[in-house]
């Protein structure tokens, strides 16, 4: 999960990396208090979760706290490469004399933490790396050590910063280690790191990213989804415990696995091209269990999207054999008849594996309207296109 | 033949006496699995009749090493327990640990594989957040169906479980000697390199699949490796070419970030290495076919 600069902000505060004066609003009334807060001048920048804000007009000096309001009323509603803007954060505006660029990082490559940083801070980094890689030193962390003193330093040097701030920023990068750690973050960047005119080391701007699979032992990191900007039917699969990614195609898509179901995706861009370039709507894993309930609840999400046309259900029976899925599906159909839901969308779909001729012979038997059998995934997808096509 | 796990290998399971580690201890037994024991230290000393076959439990996996000479452990273990349950594992020395649970706190494998590393690697790590491995007809160690595939001389590794068993499947008149799932999260202990070097050295594997999916760079650097070290014929498919960007599909690490880790890059790398890759994977089951009838 990517943060908002005011909730990375918030964070390193947290955790004891120094940052300015900050506060996020949604309404530019509010941004006239704020500045008055800061002494009248404040910076205003646009909270979108992508690059390049500043390069669309997402940050703007305000003069004054009258001014303040007005700024935040352009910049609030702004569309900034497709995300609109809901919140803006002030902030204490800086006197910049350097800066620096300094993150942690999961490198999945090597299989350990990296330290990055740079002296050459302000600018996207991946073009520093690519236009003067020399100027970004990578050193690898190792995850039990940890960024020790000694490790700082390290970094410090192989990023040859300049000698009156090295200790400061020595200390940050230990301070930024444990937002790290304790926060279980995937990435903690920051970028610019300054040098102000009075030779204070300052995160002013900043990205982090969670692993929400620890959630389970960070229980404060729920308050920090951005629940309104989640697209409603994701937000509905979610409470129902499902996996779910809603697209943009037309063919409901469920099955078991999350690779079966990317692959199921993919097949069924496929097969679209040959039926009006129709694609999948939506990827869904019901995992391994495909009990009738949770069948129910992946039908009642997808057949929920209005644009879904027809519905993929591929099913390989490993661990679940395809008789009791045949049953899961027939069930849920029942189940969403007797809850009102006027099931009207064709099914195709595809049970191969364990006990797949009696899951096949128990959906004959049941012999539903919607639903049709096809038994190869090629076939099935090529089958689901042409339905969502017509 | 077979890599990692043969008939012989005998089997302690972390976690057996939960829902998810009886369930699949059970199956496990039913495939041939030479299961030695079970660890809780809870309940150490008492045993578990599975299906009629008493299962001793021991306190800690070195004790279970040392009373029943396992060599592979399968970890059935909750994600908040399973560091601690790998680190006793290494400190073991036990040669194979097989990590199953989904969910694990990157920082966590990214913990124990580093511990891995400082103790010298004598414990190969599979997973986590895979389905285990299986050598059929000899040894299952994991979830993977036993049913669905019989033994014969292709090899396959694979990030994805479903996938795994959808070509063990269509492939089964043919068989296999190994098919291993790493595991679909952004650290994992053995890779695809690690079963293709070991794939291209078991005399009984003749043809390798491997399976990847969007996220990282494993199945490039696997396309080097390939070109430089293999000479097997090697048949490929990678899922989530129409995966959107910045979304994790499923498997945590199963994510394009930016222009990197997409299922185009990876196909054209194992292209350029000789891999023949599938659209489908039933048109990767009839090139593999295609390979073998020659």
């Amino acid at each position: 999960m990517d943060l908002f600069e005011y909730q990375a902000r918030d964070l390193f505060a947290k955790h004891g990396v120094p940052v300015l004066d900050g506060d996020v609003i949604e309404t530019a009334a509010d941004a006239a208090a704020i500045a008055e807060r800061f002494g009248g001048r404040a910076v205003v920048k646009a909270q979108v979760k992508v690059g390049g804000r500043g390069k669309a007009g997402g940050v703007k000096l305000a003069a004054d706290p009258q001014d303040a309001v007005a700024k935040a009323e352009q910049i609030l509603g702004m569309d900034i490469k497709g995300h609109t803007v809901h919140k803006v954060m002030l902030a204490q505006t800086a006197d910049i004399k350097d800066e620096y660029y300094v993150s942690f990082l999961l490198d999945r490559t090597n299989r350990t933490f990296l330290a990055m940083a740079s002296v050459e801070g302000g600018v996207e980094i991946e073009v520093v790396a690519e236009q003067n890689p020399e100027a970004l030193a990578k050193i690898p962390v190792d995850a039990n050590e940890g960024c020790t003193p000694e490790k700082a330093a390290e970094i410090v040097a192989a990023a040859k910063f300049p000698a009156e701030v090295a200790d400061q920023v020595a200390e940050v990068l230990q301070k930024l280690w444990k937002v790290f750690i304790a926060e279980d973050a995937l990435l903690v960047e920051v970028n610019p790191l300054i040098k102000s005119g009075d030779g204070k080391i300052i995160a002013l701007d900043g990205k982090v990213s969670l692993d929400e699979n620890a959630d389970f032992r960070q229980p404060e990191h729920e308050a920090l989804e951005d629940k309104a900007a989640a697209n409603p039917l994701e937000a509905a699969a979610k409470a129902k415990g499902l996996n779910y990614v809603k697209l943009d195609g037309q063919v409901g898509i469920i099955g078991n696995g999350a690779g079966l179901v990317m692959s199921t995706l993919d097949v069924v861009a496929y097969a679209g091209e040959k039926h009006g370039g129709v694609k999948p709507a939506n990827f869904l894993d019901i995992g391994g269990g495909a009990s009738a309930e949770v069948m129910a609840n992946g039908l009642e999400i997808i057949l929920g999207d209005p644009d879904v046309k027809s519905v993929f259900v591929n099913v390989f029976g490993g661990i679940t054999a395809c008789d009791a899925v045949a049953n899961g599906i027939v069930q849920a159909l029942e189940l969403l008849a007797g809850k009102g839901e006027n099931v009207t969308k064709p099914l195709v779909v595809r049970l191969d594996g364990n006990n797949a001729e009696l899951g096949r012979k128990i959906l004959d038997d049941a012999n539903h309207p919607l639903v049709q059998r096809v038994d190869t995934m090629d076939g099935a997808a090529d089958r689901a296109a042409e339905l969502a096509n017509k | 033949m077979a890599i990692f796990l043969t008939k012989d290998s005998k089997v302690i399971v972390q976690g057996m006496t939960g829902a998810e580690g009886m369930k699949h201890t059970r199956r496990m037994l039913a495939s041939g699995t030479q299961i030695v024991g079970g660890v809780n230290p809870r309940k150490a000393g008492t045993t578990v009749d599975v299906d009629g076959t008493e299962i001793p439990v021991f306190g800690s996996v070195a004790e279970a090493m040392e009373k029943t000479g396992a060599d592979v452990s399968v970890l059935f273990v909750p994600p908040a327990f399973t560091k601690a349950a790998v680190v006793e594992a290494i400190d073991a020395e036990i040669p194979l640990a097989v990590v199953i649970t989904e969910g694990v706190p990157v920082h966590d494998t990214a913990a124990f594989w580093a511990y891995a590393g400082s103790k010298g690697n004598k414990t190969r790590i599979i997973g986590p957040n895979c389905p285990g491995l299986i050598s059929p007809g000899q040894s299952n160690a994991g979830i993977i169906p036993a049913d669905i595939t019989t033994s014969g001389k292709i090899g396959l590794v694979s990030k994805s479980g479903t996938l795994t068993y959808q070509l063990m499947y269509e492939l089964r008149d043919i068989g296999f000697s190994s098919a291993v799932g790493i595991g679909g999260d952004p650290v994992i202990g053995t890779t695809h390199i690690d079963a293709l070097k070991a794939f291209q050295e078991d005399p009984e594997t003749e043809i390798i699949v491997m399976i990847g999916e969007i996220g990282g760079d494993a199945e490039e650097r696997a396309a080097a490796y390939i070109a430089e070290h293999v000479t097997k014929p090697v048949v490929g498919y990678v899922a989530g070419f129409t995966a959107p960007e910045g979304k994790t599909m499923g498997h945590a690490g199963a994510i394009v970030s930016g222009s990197s880790g997409t299922a185009q890059a990876k196909k054209e790398a194992l292209e350029a290495a000789g891999v023949k890759v599938g659209k489908t994977p039933s048109e990767t089951a009839r090139l593999a076919r295609e390979i073998i009838a020659g």
